[in-house]
């Protein structure tokens, strides 16, 4: 007798266990809803959040740390691409001053900073990186540059300045990763 | 009946239930951590078993290290290269020849690409291959016992980095040298680098019984810098393909100086040509100066041989042989799908994927559709070989690897990710970071015909904070993948040892049956091994002692030992009597100057001692072999340099 009431029994602890653990998925569900900010953290993973005060400034510090290019730091977050200016490189990035992204049609800024535009503005500020790690004065023997968005971009020598895509480099500073270039224009690609 | 009934609905209740988490489950996974699905993939209860194995070099630990996948889980570091104080590797008297060279001893290596061997294109789980990069040498290692066989020393290389990759019938291991040196080597400029510094390809021959290695030719190319190669395979079966950088012959600086030309080459040899070639007795005997050692698993020991002589080839004097096909700057990996037609050379700095045609680079050649030549051998058009790019979004791509279902995976160092493609229509269908700036990546027989493509492994260089901080040296973090569906699934993140470069995977079935466990002693044919406790003495040889001890649970024999003097060279060889799974005995010493021994069960090991001190001094097993292995020890009795006492020694004062 004992074993057939165990015998029901059993089916009904199964079902018991397993409404239990759909509730458990629910809570786990409104915990992935809490975690919609997380999310945004997900995306904010990675070696350019990671707390260090004692390593030489990469790229993307610079940038952060330099009052003329609080734009452009606006841009490359908006379009979450912190990551791939903090790994070991090299990088060169050309960076225009607020200036230069002022000097735009009126609107262009903003317009870029939409989400629904992250795509456009990520291919625009992969324009300004190249994979290498040259000074002014080498770059002198390029005529061009292969970008991260996989166009080219042109160099030019005028006098003793140096110009990528029509940009003036007007500051130059070495990185922990590469070397910042400060640029005087947002480089704009060509169809090459 | 009436209760079977209520069973049965209940149970159906239950499923319905489960179904409709399950689904929900589904719904989730794009939310990362909290999805328990991968955890249950990289989940392999305690007892159980791994379903593959992956080989990881060690890098700049110079050995090989055995992990389980998916669970991420190391089972063996294999001493290769290096010398490994936890087996007595390199320092014992057997193995110490594993790593004479033509320098000497060089007691370390730097350990890059494994690659197992094959039979028509497939994984045959009989040996893996793996190169030193520093003292050009390429290792055998037994996939039966997990140990280094064999090891031979390359001649007129240096950075002995497109190696140690397999034709596909292990006809050949090859290595290529990245730097170029003078061949012979001799005193010169550095300056005078262009023109006169040569790069060579090796072509080491694979014995299909006993696996044992043989230069059979070198070819002698231009001073480029050779960086990594893979076969080709299937309809291009016969080829092998290196990628070329610093085709500027640039000596100083090559950072920059190396990066001048648009385009490097991958370098495309008919090494079946060559073969005909040299069995017709094409080439050209040079003197050389190298090392062949052979570990023999009968007598336990090493041997080490010089080889005096090599055979060279001149690309140019075998035509048709050697191509050069143009691809962007400083390629990096080199690697060839699974059919054999495509052949993929990524320019390190650049963002998209160059993938060759093999059928196109054939009807190229047929039709000498020549783009000029350099040092004499010709260069095909870049659009006549060239199959397809991919537009990967990514940036600095290095190495690829295939899932045998028609899609690659390349990895991204500067962007950090790996990218799924496909391939001949070279869409990107997906891509995933990686924690950080990865290297290569493995799919167990990756790089095979036949793929297993379930997980995907990639092996980062950067650690950083993946894990609880050990201050600033810490181990390298690999982390593997899903890649069974459409989408790549992050499961698991594992730390990996020394510097993984490339690694091979084999499915568990193929190797683990075959895992030896013990070695018979009536096999056991080292000359200093006693075969019974009866057997074991003590000779001298002037001021050589040789001690034949045996050990069993849990003694040694003989333990006591008089008669030894200060200034003697005193050998122990020692025969573990043990015939069961997993019960070694260790050896040490105190004050020995070398690493203890690690012997296995029917194995003979010999450590050698040379006492400097009078006394009594003890020596103990290193491995907790039963429950009275505190017990298992002896003494030597060391006696002035003049003393006159005998010999003598002892089990339970016999």
């Amino acid at each position: 007798m004992k074993t057939i009431q165990i015998c029901k029994v059993i089916p009904l602890i199964v079902l018991l266990i397993t409404f239990y653990s759909c509730k458990n998925d629910t809570k786990q569900e409104t915990i992935s809803t809490l975690t919609a900010q997380e999310a945004i953290s997900e995306s904010q993973k990675g070696q350019a959040f990671i707390d260090d005060d004692s390593s030489t400034p990469n790229v993307l510090q610079i940038a952060i740390d330099s009052p003329d290019h609080t734009t452009l730091v606006a841009a490359v977050q908006a379009a979450s691409l912190e990551n791939a200016l903090v790994n070991a490189g090299p990088l060169m990035v050309f960076a225009p001053t607020n200036e230069a992204f002022d000097a735009l049609p009126a609107g262009t800024v903003e317009d870029l900073l939409k989400p629904e535009n992250k795509e456009k503005l990520a291919t625009l500020l992969k324009h300004h990186v190249t994979a290498g790690n040259y000074d002014k004065n080498f770059l002198k023997k390029f005529k061009k540059l292969g970008q991260a968005d996989d166009t080219n971009a042109i160099v030019e020598v005028k006098g003793d300045d140096v110009y990528v895509g029509g940009a003036k480099i007007i500051a130059s500073i070495k990185a922990g990763n590469g070397i910042v270039h400060v640029v005087d224009k947002v480089i704009l690609p060509t169809s090459n | 009946m009436k209760k079977y009934k209520f069973q049965l609905l209940s149970l159906f209740g239950a499923l319905m239930l489960l179904t409709s988490c399950g689904n929900n489950n589904g719904q989730n996974t794009s939310s990362g951590a909290l999805n328990s699905s991968a955890a249950e993939k990289v989940y392999v209860a305690p007892g159980e078993h791994d379903e593959f194995y992956a080989f990881m070099s060690g890098g700049y630990s110079g050995n090989l290290t055995v992990y389980g996948l998916p669970s991420g889980r190391m089972f063996k570091e294999i001493p290769v290269f290096s010398q490994f104080p936890t087996s007595g590797y390199g320092y014992s008297e057997e193995t110490k020849p594993m790593l004479e060279t033509s320098h000497g001893f060089v007691p370390w290596d730097d350990s890059h690409h494994p690659d197992i061997s094959q039979t028509n294109g497939e994984l045959d789980g009989r040996w893996i291959f793996i190169n030193g990069n520093n003292t050009p040498r390429i290792a055998r290692i037994s996939l039966s016992t997990f140990e280094t066989e064999e090891i031979i020393e390359v001649p007129n290389s240096a950075g002995n980095h497109s190696s140690s990759f397999v034709t596909e019938n292990t006809e050949y291991v090859v290595a290529g040298t990245r730097f170029s040196v003078p061949i012979p080597q001799r005193d010169m400029p550095i300056n005078e680098y262009k023109g006169n510094f040569k790069g060579s390809l090796s072509f080491i021959s694979v014995d299909p019984e006993h696996g044992h290695m043989d230069i059979k030719f070198q070819i002698i190319m231009p001073g480029f810098n050779y960086d990594l190669s893979h076969p080709g395979r299937g309809k291009s079966h016969g080829w092998f393909f290196f990628t070329t950088y610093n085709t500027e012959e640039a000596n100083s600086l090559q950072e920059v100086n190396s990066s001048q030309n648009d385009k490097d080459f991958i370098a495309a040899i008919n090494w079946k040509k060559i073969e005909a070639y040299v069995n017709n007795g094409g080439g050209i005997k040079v003197p050389a100066n190298y090392a062949h050692n052979v570990y023999d698993e009968s007598t336990h020991s090493a041997t080490s041989m010089m080889k005096k002589e090599v055979l060279t080839v001149n690309p140019l004097d075998v035509p048709g042989a050697v191509f050069f096909l143009p691809t962007p700057k400083s390629p990096h990996g080199c690697d060839v799908d699974p059919s054999g037609e495509y052949i993929i050379g990524n320019g390190k700095l650049s963002a998209d994927l160059t993938v060759h045609s093999f059928d196109r680079m054939l009807a190229a050649i047929e039709a000498k559709k020549f783009d000029g030549e350099a040092y004499g051998i010709p260069i095909l058009k870049f659009e006549d070989v060239l199959a397809g790019t991919v537009k990967s979004g990514g940036l600095g791509p290095l190495h690829t690897e295939f899932d045998g279902k028609g899609n690659a995976y390349t990895t991204f160092f500067i962007s950090s990710e790996v990218v799924k493609w496909k391939l001949g229509t070279w869409e990107v269908i997906d891509r995933k970071p990686t924690y950080y700036s990865v290297g290569h990546i493995m799919v167990p027989g990756g790089n095979s015909r036949k793929p297993f493509g379930k997980y995907a492994v990639a092996l980062n260089k950067i650690t950083k904070d993946r894990y609880l901080p050990v201050g600033p040296e810490m181990e390298h973090s690999a982390q593997i993948y899903d890649i069974s569906g459409e989408k790549m699934e992050l499961l698991y993140d594992f730390p990996t040892h020394g510097e993984p470069h490339y690694a091979a995977g084999i499915p568990a079935s193929i190797l683990a049956p075959k895992s030896k466990k013990l070695y018979r002693l009536d096999e056991n044919k080292h000359p200093y091994a006693v075969t019974s406790p009866d057997q074991a003495r003590v000779e001298r040889k002037g001021n050589e002692v040789h001690i034949y001890m045996s050990t069993i649970r849990s003694h040694f024999t003989p333990d006591n030992i008089e008669g030894v003097k200060v200034g003697d060279k005193v050998y122990f060889h020692i025969t573990n009597h043990e015939q069961d799974f997993d019960v070694p005995h260790g050896f040490a010493m105190i004050g020995q100057n070398t690493s203890e021994l690690l012997i296995m069960p029917g194995q003979t090991k010999s450590s050698l001692w040379e006492p400097k001190q009078v006394g009594v001094w003890p020596f103990y097993c290193t491995d907790f072999c039963s429950a009275l292995h505190q017990e298992m020890q002896g003494y030597v009795r060391v006696s002035p340099a003049n003393s006159d006492i005998e010999l003598s020694w002892s089990l339970d004062g016999d």
